[in-house]
């Protein structure tokens, strides 16, 4: 990276950074919000009829999955809305007429995203440790999964942005793909619970991965193969991230 | 000496299949304040974001200062400044910021951008709004900011597209020093305009597009000389009320105190004058009915009447 690069990468994340720190209420708040109902309401009022999974009480067995929750969510819509909107104010132009490299642009966008989930993340660990002390297993391992999730959602949300045609496009991935795969994913009970058919499902769902080896980095807990799962993890990424590339080099949604 | 701007053969096909320019080649000296004309829909944009990488070429050739833009973008981009016929600004950024962040993208840092964009705020008359965020600017401040942004990284070609469009007469006339001033410290300028006399008054070569392809490309000198009549609309202090009795040029009578005639371009207005005052005739204000240059765009633009 040359100098002139590096500060137009620097100028997008604190860009982006200051976009979402600007509007907390909308980026951050929610998630907070959230967890704690989630926590409330399964944790407690549920979960102590549940009892434990695996020996661990209901609420820690269920913890990894909902920060993993709002870690997905965040970065795909920090990416996919603030792209967008770049997109439809048309100022995304400052970026093209730059001498910016398709590959600053896109790793500055995703940064972005990655720093909005780490804040995210962050906040909404502290929301758990109110109700519960939980180990973390492994602090490594949770930051690098939450930096492949992250980076992950974020490419993804660059390119649902650069083929969306109105604001309502950038909700439907959300609603219709991400929210079932992380229901589905585990989160709330261990798949090898259940019957073939849904644990054959999951296999192909690869926030059920993910899911996984967020547990095993907290609570040392290995349901999975976790070398496999973040193998899985990183071949999606650099999938996601060569296609955003093309789409910027054929300037899909940017160029006429 | 290299061309600040040299296009060849330039063909573009929009995605949707309209094709917007057809074999175009142009060529803009270096240092030059050149007018790029025409009606509207009929290319100038699609050319102008060409040049800048905001449209992509479907064959062709366009290279600045002799460097091919396609194989050396960030060379074409560094040497562009661009300000758009359409505002493309993030309204929820305060100004400063938005200086600051193009600068950024340019790899200037944020201490010489802030310079940077102050001083150009100040030039331009928006330093006390450098706060604000551009909803809540107005028409000719978000213009003017648009200028000062493309002109954050000193490229030495500067396309304006349309830059006064709904700016007011004072505004108007502050922007044309701004230029001309630009223009004299060697930076190249395009300018698209639809107003004529803004193109007549500031450029010293032009050319002049419809349906896609280049009718005009010439000096504004010879576009004076291009035409071989011109018509003057004259005001006299005595009633006419009978046409009067000239051979040397054709008239016609508006009204009892004005008179359009028509005349062979070596005709000068002294020798109009004095043929008049030989018929009693007194001359208190003569005009160009339309300037040349609208003369020979309403010319070279007009639609054939349909057979
Ligand atoms: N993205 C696009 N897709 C399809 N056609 C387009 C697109 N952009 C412009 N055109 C068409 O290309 C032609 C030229 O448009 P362009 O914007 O270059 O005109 P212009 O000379 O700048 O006009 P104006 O003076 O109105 O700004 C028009 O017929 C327009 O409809
Ligand atoms: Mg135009």
């Amino acid at each position: 990276m040359n100098v002139s690069w590096m500060i137009a990468y620097q100028t997008i994340v604190k860009k982006e950074f200051v976009r979402f720190a600007r509007i907390w209420i909308q980026t951050i708040l929610p998630s907070v919000i959230t967890i704690f109902l989630y926590i409330t309401i399964f944790g407690n009022f549920i979960g102590d009829r549940i009892g434990n999974i695996k020996n661990f009480s209901y609420v820690d067995y269920i913890i990894p999955g909902l920060i993993l929750m709002p870690i997905i969510t965040n970065s795909y819509m920090n990416v996919v809305g603030s792209f967008y909107s770049s997109r439809f104010q048309k100022s995304c132009e400052e970026l093209l007429v730059a001498p910016v490299p398709n590959w600053v642009i896109l790793l500055g966008y995703i940064s972005g995203g990655v720093l909005r989930a780490f804040v995210v993340s962050i906040a909404v660990y502290f929301v758990t440790t109110l109700f519960t002390k939980m180990p973390i297993h492994n602090i490594y391992f949770v930051i690098l999964i939450t930096f492949l999730t992250a980076f992950l959602f974020s490419t993804a949300g660059f390119i649902n942005a650069a083929y969306a045609k109105s604001f309502d496009d950038i909700n439907i991935v959300p609603t219709f793909i991400l929210a079932p795969l992380t229901y589905l994913g585990g989160t709330f009970y261990s798949i090898d619970a259940l019957p073939q058919i849904w644990q054959d499902i999951s296999l192909v769902n690869p926030i059920a991965y993910i899911v996984s080896s967020y547990r095993y980095a907290f609570l040392g807990l290995e349901e999975t193969n976790i070398l496999l799962a973040v193998l899985i993890i990183v071949t999606f990424i650099i999938i996601l991230f060569i296609i955003a590339l093309i789409i910027l080099a054929k300037g899909i949604g940017i160029k006429n | 000496m290299k061309n600040a701007v040299d296009i060849v053969k330039l063909n573009k096909i929009y995605r949707n299949g309209f094709r917007a320019l057809e074999n175009i080649n142009l060529s803009i000296k270096k240092g030059d304040f050149f007018a790029f004309l025409g009606p509207n829909g009929a290319g100038k944009s699609t050319v102008i974001g060409i040049m800048s990488s905001l449209v992509r070429i479907t064959s062709g050739k366009v290279s600045v200062f002799g460097k091919d833009i396609q194989d050396n973008p960030d060379f074409a981009k560094r040497n562009i400044g661009l300000v758009p016929q359409e505002y493309n600004l993030n309204q929820f950024i305060p100004i400063q910021e938005i200086m600051i962040n193009v600068a950024g993208y340019f790899g200037i840092n944020k201490h010489d951008a802030k310079y940077r964009a102050s001083k150009l705020f100040h030039q331009l008359g928006i330093w006390e709004k450098r706060f604000d965020t551009p909803r809540e600017l107005s028409g000719g401040m978000k213009r003017r900011l648009m200028i000062a942004r493309a002109l954050i990284h000193k490229p030495k070609i500067l396309i304006l597209d349309e830059p006064t469009a709904g700016v007011d007469t004072e505004l108007r006339l502050t922007m044309w020093d701004f230029f001309q001033e630009i223009n004299n410290n060697g930076v190249t300028i395009i300018l698209t305009t639809h107003y004529l006399e803004e193109a007549e008054r500031l450029c010293k070569n032009l050319a002049i597009i419809h349906k896609g392809s280049i009718i005009q490309n010439s000096s504004m000198d010879e576009v004076y000389n291009l035409r071989k009549e011109h018509t003057y609309i004259i005001k006299t202090a005595n009633i006419i009320n009978q046409k009067l009795n000239i051979s040397e040029f054709s008239h016609k009578l508006i009204d009892a105190h004005t008179i359009e005639v028509t005349v062979d371009n070596n005709i000068s207005i002294t020798q109009i004058i004095e043929k008049l005052k030989y018929l009693d005739v007194n001359v208190m204000n003569i005009i160009s009915k339309r300037n040349r240059l609208e003369e020979l765009f309403m010319e070279l633009t007009k639609e054939e009447p349909i057979t």
